[in-house]
C-alpha cells in the first residue's frame, strides 16, 4: 500500500497501546471460592435449623422427618431405580414442551414486536397470560385432552410461550435506534435487516426469555405431574410427590421436592447460565 | 492494494467537474400548521469528485438533515438531490458498531450484505484495516476498544461499502482532543490514498478549515448556504497552524454574525 506513514503513527499506536486493559486475568479459583462458601455456609445452617428442630420434637416424625430419614428415603428410592426413573421421564416431558414453547414462542414474538396490527391484537393479551399461573390450565387441559402425556405438554406449553413471546417483544423493543439506523445506511434490507441486525441485536433480551421460560416450564410441569396421575403417564418427579401424598409419606413429599429443586437448578445452572454470561460477555455487557 | 484504487487526486479546487453530489433547491419542512419547522431551504450546492467539503453551522441549521438526504434516509420535501453513484457510506457523531461482531466483521458487514466472495472479503477487510491501523485488531470486540479506535473501525466500515462518496455527521465529536488531531491526520491520508469524496458536517470552525478543500456555511432556521470558502492552504496542515487560525477566525466572525442575526428577530 502506498500510503506515507506520518510521524503521528507511533502517537496513534500509543494511544491504542493506552487503550487495552492493563493487569493480569482474574484469579478464578478464588472466585469460585468466594461464590460457593457462602452458599454451602447457608445450606448447611438450614440443615442444622431443620435437624434442631427435629430434635426439640417440634412436631411428630410422619409431619417434620429428619434430614437423615429424607437423605435415607433418597437413597432407597433411588436403589430401587425410581429416581432416575422420575428424573428422566419429568425431564423429556419438560424438554419436549419446552422445545415446543420455543417453536411457538419465537414466531409469535417476532410478529408481535415488528407487526403492529399482530401488536395491537394480542400483544396484551400475550402479556397478560405471563401472569396467569400454568396451573389454571391443569383442568382444562384434563377435559381436553384426557389423562394424557398432551395434557401434560400442553400446561408446559401455556406456561413457557409467553415468556418467550415477551422475551423477544421487549428485546426487539429495545434494539438503540441507531443500530437500525446504521443498518439501513449499510443497505441492510428486508431478510438481511433481521439476519443481520435485528435478530443478532436482540439476542440477550431472547436468551434471558428462553432462562426464564425454562423455569416456567419446570413450574408447569410439576403443576402437571402433581395433578395428572395415572398408570399411562409414566413416573415423574410430580407423580412421586403425588405418591408420597397417597401414602403419607412426608419423607418422599420432602425428598421430591428436593430433587425437583435440585433439577430445575442444575439444568438452569448447566444451560441457560452459562449461554446467558456467554452472549453478555461478548458484547461487554455486565456480567453479574 | 486492488479494490481500493488510487484515484489521481485532484491538485487546488474546480480542475476536475465531475460532480459527486449536486442539490437544486433542495428545501425540507417537518410537521405542518402551528409545528411546522422548516428545516432547510432552498439549498443549491455542488460537490465535486474527490472533493472534501465541510458544512458548518450553528445548532440547529438543518447540516445534519442535509446529510441525511443526501444518504437517502431522509427525503427532501422540495427541490433535487442526485448523487452520482449509488449508495453513500455513512458515519455517524458515534461509532455505531454492532457490538455482537468483531472488529473484522463489524468492516465485513457491507461487503457480505453487498454479496461479496469470502476470499474478496477477507483480503478487503485485511486492507481497510492496514488503512486505518488496526491491522493488529481484526479479533477484538467493540467494548475492547478506545472510542478513537472505534471510530476508525467505523471509518474502515463506511469506506468497505463500495461508494466514491463518504458522509460524515460530527464523528469526532465526541473524542478527546489528541485522538482527534491523530483521526484528522487519518482522514486525510485516506482522502488522498483513496481519492473518496467527504462531506464532512460538524460545529468546531477549525476542524472544518484544518480538513476541507471548501468550507460550506449553513443558516440556522431555516438552514440555507450563506457564504463559501476554498481553502488552499497547503497539505498536510495543522490544527494550530497559523494559517488555518487566520482562517479559522474569518469564518468564525463571519458565524458569530449569523447566530447574533437571531438574536435581533
Amino acid at each position: 500500500m502506498a500510503i506515507a506513514e506520518l510521524p503521528n503513527n507511533s502517537v496513534e499506536a500509543g494511544l491504542d497501546a493506552l487503550a487495552l486493559p492493563v493487569g493480569g486475568r482474574r484469579r478464578r479459583r478464588r472466585r469460585i471460592l468466594r461464590v460457593v462458601v457462602p452458599k454451602l455456609v447457608a445450606a448447611a445452617c438450614l440443615l442444622g435449623v431443620w435437624q434442631l428442630a427435629v430434635s426439640l420434637h417440634v412436631s411428630a416424625d410422619y409431619v417434620l422427618p429428619s434430614p437423615g430419614d429424607v437423605w435415607q428415603t433418597f437413597i432407597d428410592q433411588a436403589r430401587a431405580g425410581n429416581i432416575s426413573e422420575a428424573v428422566w421421564t419429568s425431564l423429556r416431558h419438560g424438554f419436549e414442551g419446552y422445545v415446543l414453547a420455543v417453536l411457538i414462542g419465537t414466531p409469535l414474538g417476532l410478529l408481535i414486536a415488528r407487526v403492529r396490527m399482530v401488536r395491537y391484537a394480542i400483544g396484551s393479551a400475550v402479556a397478560a397470560l405471563q401472569s396467569l399461573p400454568s396451573v389454571t390450565w391443569v383442568p382444562v387441559g384434563i377435559i381436553w385432552f384426557g389423562l394424557s402425556q398432551t395434557t401434560i405438554l400442553f400446561v408446559v406449553i401455556m406456561g413457557a410461550f409467553p415468556s418467550i413471546a415477551g422475551g423477544l417483544v421487549s428485546a426487539v423493543d429495545n434494539i438503540p435506534p441507531l443500530l437500525l439506523r446504521v443498518g439501513a445506511a449499510l443497505g441492510a434490507h428486508g431478510v438481511a435487516r433481521y439476519r443481520h441486525i435485528v435478530l443478532p441485536a436482540a439476542l440477550p433480551g431472547y436468551v434471558a426469555g428462553l432462562k426464564q421460560a425454562w423455569s416456567f416450564s419446570w413450574r408447569s410441569l410439576m403443576a402437571a405431574e402433581i395433578i395428572t396421575t395415572g398408570p399411562s403417564l409414566g413416573l415423574g418427579l410430580g407423580q412421586l410427590l403425588d405418591q408420597g401424598r397417597v401414602q403419607v409419606d412426608m419423607r418422599l413429599m420432602l425428598m421430591a421436592i428436593l430433587v425437583i429443586l435440585a433439577v430445575g437448578v442444575l439444568v438452569d445452572a448447566l444451560i441457560f447460565a452459562p449461554l446467558d454470561r456467554t452472549v453478555r460477555r461478548r458484547r461487554g455487557l455486565d456480567v453479574a | 492494494m486492488t479494490s481500493l484504487a488510487l484515484a489521481p487526486r485532484r491538485i487546488g479546487t474546480g480542475l476536475v467537474d465531475e460532480v459527486a453530489v449536486s442539490m437544486e433547491a433542495v428545501g425540507k419542512v417537518y410537521g405542518s400548521g402551528a409545528e411546522r419547522v422548516v428545516a432547510v431551504e432552498g439549498v443549491d450546492l455542488e460537490v465535486h469528485r474527490g472533493d472534501f467539503l465541510c458544512l458548518v453551522g450553528a445548532s440547529g441549521c438543518g447540516k445534519s438533515t442535509l446529510l441525511s438526504m443526501i444518504a437517502g434516509l431522509d427525503r427532501p420535501t422540495r427541490g433535487r438531490i442526485e448523487v452520482a453513484e449509488g449508495r453513500p457510506a455513512l458515519m455517524f457523531q458515534e461509532p455505531a458498531l454492532l457490538p455482537w461482531l468483531t472488529v473484522a466483521d463489524n468492516v465485513a458487514l457491507p461487503l457480505r450484505l453487498q454479496k461479496v466472495a469470502r476470499n474478496t472479503r477477507h483480503a478487503r477487510v485485511a486492507e481497510l484495516l492496514r488503512l486505518v491501523h488496526l491491522e493488529g485488531f481484526a479479533r477484538k470486540r467493540p467494548h475492547e476498544l478506545s472510542g478513537g479506535m472505534r471510530q476508525r473501525v467505523a471509518l474502515a466500515r463506511a469506506l468497505a461499502q463500495t461508494t466514491r462518496l463518504l458522509l460524515m455527521d460530527e464523528p469526532f465529536a465526541a473524542l478527546d482532543a489528541i485522538t482527534r488531531d491523530v483521526l484528522h491526520e487519518d482522514i486525510a491520508r485516506i482522502h488522498v490514498a483513496t481519492g473518496v469524496t467527504v462531506v464532512f458536517v460538524t460545529h468546531n470552525v477549525r476542524e472544518a478549515v484544518r480538513l476541507a478543500d471548501r468550507v460550506v456555511m449553513l443558516s440556522s432556521r431555516p438552514g440555507r448556504v450563506v457564504a463559501a470558502w476554498d481553502v488552499e492552504i497547503p497539505r498536510p496542515r495543522r490544527m494550530d497552524s497559523p494559517e488555518v487560525a487566520t482562517l479559522s477566525a474569518c469564518v468564525t466572525d463571519r458565524l458569530r454574525d449569523e447566530i447574533r442575526r437571531h438574536g435581533h428577530r
